[in-house]
């Protein structure tokens, strides 16, 4: 038997829940672009090497263009679209917009969404290339400019923005640490 | 893109029964290799299943020590955890220095286990590879082969394993665990690549339709002191054109245990027992390291691009031993 090749499919995101015939070829990124108008997310190499289509799946960053649709049914998907409190910007987009984040904007949506998750993987204890001891006795290390670096580093910038990129990252780590002791 | 079939398993019987016997069907992680490869055509699969969902995501330590890896555990949850930070720390390093972490959060360690070489010959259906199609030669011997293979290749292919997961699972003695229609069975990771020889289209020794249920790594309290280290041409987000896992042992300036696996310079992470056996019982010193480098290197044969390697190598077999050495005498 010939197996179906679409389904209709039901994605998650943004909160919303969103039904949709699908050939199974459509990546995660062409059904939000395409099928869904949902354009933030951009598709920069297609290939899972330059992150301008980052979104969190279940709260984890992950290149949607690598990510079949079909496969992502069930899971909480957010875009860029879906990471600010309403008016109230993302403290990652507010630190961008502070810092210059970005010249001409094409990576920045990707950019947010690695930035977001990047914060709560440090804020979680994970540690990096960079991390010196990985051992967990040896603690979290600060989330230093080589740390952000190195973190970040899944999300190419043809503009060269990365030294405001790496400021942008560590204020907004700031302030959501103090808004976490608060 | 070849238009397929998609199936989602939810238990292991289930995702092998969907695969039977199939050599059109793939079974889907992660998607972040087989994905891309569809996408060049380098992988024409007819029907993917998914075993995202299996319940194969735990890490466990075992009573004797080891640990237990569940096959779908992404490389993020890996690194992450505790007592893989504690006890093999090599293995946290050496995840943490594949990919980007949008892609760790998305691969798991089956598919980290059965990734394709990123050997531009293989992933361009343009050009001949006795790897992607047997038979059809290899541009690489005379073309471009900086990051190829300097042992255990063959003139019939000089590619390269990426994995660098996989150097560290080489250098802790892995053992992977798999289920067919016809039962379980177990392979360790020596073993798990095969040769190159005249096939190199045969990637591993898994028998057909086998899915990979998880990695056990054995007791080694060698491993707590152990370090993986990277060489690669940009700083971040590139794969190695050499790598090191070693763990090392000394006692009284005695080497009691070593474990050393390299990286980007062979069809599978190679285990350098040469080296290995002329270091225990020896002192650790620069000298001892070297000799054992030495040793390990003298079956490696360089093209006229990939020489530096050989150099490469030594000097990342000698350093990693010292810093643990160091280590060590802390």
């Amino acid at each position: 038997m010939t197996p179906s090749t679409s389904s209709a499919i039901t994605l998650n995101i943004n909160g919303e829940k969103y039904t949709l015939p699908v050939d199974h070829r459509t990546t995660l990124l062409d059904a939000l672009r395409e099928h869904l108008d949902l354009t933030g997310s951009k598709k920069g190499c297609d290939l899972g090497q330059c992150g301008a289509c980052t979104v969190l799946l279940d709260g984890r960053r992950a290149v949607s263009c690598l990510q079949l649709a079909v496969a992502a049914e069930g899971r909480a998907i957010t875009t860029i679209e879906g990471v600010a409190d309403g008016e109230r910007l993302h403290p990652v987009q507010q630190a961008f917009l502070d810092l210059d984040g970005y010249q001409c904007g094409y990576c920045t949506p990707g950019q947010i969404c690695s930035a977001i998750a990047v914060i709560e993987e440090h804020a979680a204890g994970w540690p990096s290339a960079a991390t010196d001891d990985v051992r967990p006795e040896a603690g979290v290390p600060a989330l230093s400019a080589e740390e952000i670096r190195e973190r970040m580093s899944g999300n190419l910038c043809r503009c060269g923005a990365y030294v405001s990129i790496v400021q942008a990252v560590a204020q907004a780590a700031e302030v959501q640490g103090k808004e976490a002791v608060a | 893109m070849r238009e397929f079939g998609y199936e989602r398993a939810f238990d292991v019987s289930g995702a092998v029964a969907l695969i039977g016997s199939d050599p059109d069907a793939r079974f889907l992680g992660g998607g972040t290799n087989l994905v891309d490869l569809m996408k060049t055509g380098v992988e024409r699969p007819a029907l993917l299943v998914d075993v995202r969902e299996l319940p194969l995501d735990r890490i466990e330590l075992e009573r004797d020590g080891g640990l237990r890896i569940g096959a779908t555990v992404t490389n993020s949850d890996l690194a992450a955890h505790p007592d893989v930070r504690r006890h093999y720390p090599a293995l946290a390093q050496a995840v943490l220095a594949g990919a980007s972490g949008q892609l760790r959060n998305m691969a798991t360690v089956g598919g980290n286990l059965l990734q394709r070489t990123r050997c531009g010959y293989f992933t361009d259906i343009s050009r001949p590879c006795n790897r992607r199609s047997p038979g059809s030669g290899c541009p690489a011997v005379g073309g471009e082969h900086h990051n190829h293979a300097i042992l255990g290749a063959s003139e019939h292919c000089i590619a390269t394993h990426p994995s660098d997961m996989a150097v560290a699972l080489a250098a802790f003695d892995a053992v992977i665990s798999y289920e067919t229609a016809d039962g379980p069975g177990e392979l360790p990771i020596d073993g798990f690549y095969p040769p190159v020889g005249d096939t190199p289209h045969i990637e591993t020794t898994l028998p057909p339709g086998a899915l990979i249920t998880g990695v056990t790594l054995p007791p080694a309290p060698v491993a707590a002191r152990s370090r993986y280290r990277k060489v690669r041409e940009r700083a971040s987000f590139a794969f190695a054109i050499g790598s090191i896992a070693g763990a090392l042992d000394v006692e009284d300036g005695v080497v009691r245990e070593v474990r050393l696996a390299l990286g980007a310079v062979a069809s599978m992470p190679w285990r350098a027992r040469a080296a290995e056996r002329l270091l225990v019982g020896g002192p650790a010193s620069a000298e001892a390291f070297a000799a054992a480098a030495d040793a390990e290197l003298a079956a490696a044969e360089a093209l006229p691009d990939n020489g530096y390697k050989v150099t490469l190598m030594r000097n990342l077999i000698v350093a990693v031993l010292t810093e643990l050495t160091e280590e060590v005498s802390r």
